[in-house]
């Protein structure tokens, strides 16, 4: 069983990237288990959203304290919060942050990548939402499933130009890793 | 077909395939995705249902009731204050004995406000004459619907049907489920055909004054169907795995329970963690089980006396307290074995109130817990250091 952490404020669309993540786990054919944890009910209110995804149905209902994989939507969140918080040993986290971003000091055997996903965002999709650049990168760092998953799980999500956008900031956000 | 759908729109698809007649729902918190897409479904003309947007769940569920008496199915769904608000109405439909089938995202209730997810809600309606089973997947949540209806409407029994599933857990998450098809719905599922209904050119009247000659025998009666409901719910599950290829959780579901020495009892999504927690501790040698309550009401007395009886420590786990006395969940259990010769030592244990995240290790907790001396009401994860000002 594998377990991602979303670290997000609400109305980032953390929920959307759960489900998307989700969704191209399910197309590999595996068992993900999407599920957010609200905050206070109000945007810019700190949250999470979770994945857990198994080769069976995943039962267990708690929320994720020890994640194999991190996605820090927003780098604020890191001041207030300890987002490595039960961060496995050999975890991988993607954070969202701006290129030069120093990274945070973790672990010896865990990869921390931080990723411009916001600055590929406003030239993609032309909005600072970077999440499916992040996935893109996810899919780069983890190798957890084929990108091709991951672009048909967002076309089935959106349609027409905001599909080809978010196609294209994941394939920004693939090769930004690759490169790396 | 397999989809990857997150439980509120996996209910409303359920809810389209049942085909009913009218839906409303006041569209607010606590509301959930349910009636929005089921709104959205009548808007494109995929579903042919009459939406009503009205001004509060307590018209909600008077409009139900009002389309229900016109012969219709219906359907409304609700959760936390929204249902508390319907309480009168909800009493009414069990009492007029109309065949609703409403869902009930369950949540915590007010003051101080939360919006998470607990029993308090469905619990504190028990008593009002309504069918209550409770999901613990969004597959048997989405199944349960074509299943509530089928109960509801059996011309012998004639009650409304409350579908719980646990608010957010299972409303917002996202799961792998297999949708059934229209036909095999329209298999399982006959239209509504009504014993009675407001009718201009038959005219008749519902709901009248019962005074102290009459009143006391609609409540027997009622009680009286509700043991009926209990021998049926394994029949028509029976019916259901052979459309569907899968059962409907029935009364009870039993998990390793045969040789354990240490059982569960618990309702809802919490029992997918448990299920977990027994595997982890039987791989260790300890027999430890759970025993799902799925229907709660009618409360299945023989089928958990049965399961329960050999059990030498029993946990009852519930989301939902009844302050000033025993857990309600607990104080029925051990009422299951009042006057037997042999019961099991029985603790109840609070837990997850107001969406306080249940972990594995508040589970392995509970069966560390459970000892020869029994423990009458103990709340897990309580966090003392916030009790302290208030002392």
């Amino acid at each position: 069983m594998k377990e991602i952490r979303i670290h997000a404020r609400a109305g980032q669309g953390a929920i959307t990237t759960a489900s998307i993540l989700g969704h191209a786990y399910f197309i590999e054919g595996k068992f993900p288990s999407a599920f957010p944890n609200f905050g206070a009910a109000r945007m810019g209110a700190p949250m999470n959203a979770f994945v857990r995804v198994d080769d069976k149905p995943v039962r267990l209902r708690s929320q994720i304290y020890e994640p194999d994989y991190l996605l820090i939507v927003d780098v604020t969140l890191m001041r207030g919060f300890n987002c490595f918080k039960g961060f496995k040993d050999e975890g991988i986290a993607i954070i969202n942050a701006k290129e030069g971003t120093p990274v945070p000091e973790h672990k010896p055997r865990q990869k921390v990548y931080i990723v411009p996903a916001n600055e590929i965002a406003m030239e993609t999709i032309g909005r600072p939402l970077g999440n499916t650049a992040m996935l893109g990168a996810y899919a780069a760092a983890t190798s957890e499933f084929k990108l091709e998953y991951l672009i048909e799980s967002v076309n089935l999500r959106f349609t027409g130009k905001t599909a080809e956008q978010n196609v294209k900031a994941i394939n920004r956000g693939f090769e930004y890793i690759k490169k790396s | 077909m397999r989809e990857f759908l997150e439980g509120s729109r996996a209910v409303a698809e359920a809810v389209r395939m049942c085909k009913p007649g009218v839906i409303s729902a006041y569209p607010i918190t606590p509301q959930t995705h349910i009636v929005e897409e089921l709104a959205s479904m009548a808007a494109r003309g995929s579903l042919n249902a009459q939406c009503v947007n009205v001004e509060s769940e307590h018209s909600a569920a008077s409009v139900v009731l009002g389309a229900s008496a016109a012969g219709v199915r219906s359907f409304t769904a609700t959760s936390s204050q929204g249902l508390l608000l319907m309480a009168e109405v909800v009493f009414c439909i069990a009492g007029m004995r109309f065949p609703v089938v409403m869902t009930c995202a369950n949540r915590a209730i007010s003051a101080p406000i939360n919006i998470w997810n607990d029993h308090q809600d469905a619990i504190t309606v028990r008593d009002s004459g309504w069918i209550q089973i409770h999901a613990e997947t969004i597959q048997e949540a989405m199944d349960m619907h074509i299943l509530a209806y089928r109960i509801a409407e059996s011309p012998k029994i004639m009650l409304p049907v409350m579908v719980n599933m646990d608010g957010f857990i299972l409303t917002h998450g996202l799961e792998t489920v297999d949708v059934p098809t229209d036909e095999q719905v329209e298999k399982f599922l006959p239209s509504y055909k009504p014993l009675y209904k407001l009718d201009v050119d038959n005219p008749i009247s519902l709901g009248l004054l019962a005074d102290p000659d009459y009143y006391m025998e609609t409540r027997f009666a009622i009680n009286e169907t509700h043991k009926d409901v209990l021998k049926l719910i394994p029949m028509v599950n029976d019916e259901f795995s052979k459309v569907f290829g899968r059962t409907c959780g029935g009364l009870v579901e039993e998990y390793k329970t045969k040789d354990a020495e240490k059982v569960i009892v618990a309702m809802g999504s919490v029992c997918g963690t448990i299920k977990d927690v027994i595997d982890q501790m039987r791989a260790k040698g300890k027999k430890v089980g759970l025993l799902r309550i799925v229907s709660y009401r009618p409360f299945p007395i023989a089928a958990i006396y049965q399961a329960l009886k050999d059990v030498p420590k029993v946990a009852v786990l519930e989301k939902a307290v009844s302050l000033g006395s025993y857990g309600p969940l607990l104080a029925e259990v051990r009422s299951v074995f009042c006057g037997k010769k042999k019961a099991p030592a029985i603790s109840g244990f609070v837990i997850g109130l107001g969406g306080r995240d249940i972990t594995v290790d508040s589970i392995k907790e509970v069966y560390k817990k459970l000892t020869t001396k029994e423990i009458t009401e103990e709340y897990i994860d309580l966090k003392p250091e916030l009790l302290e000002e208030s002392i």
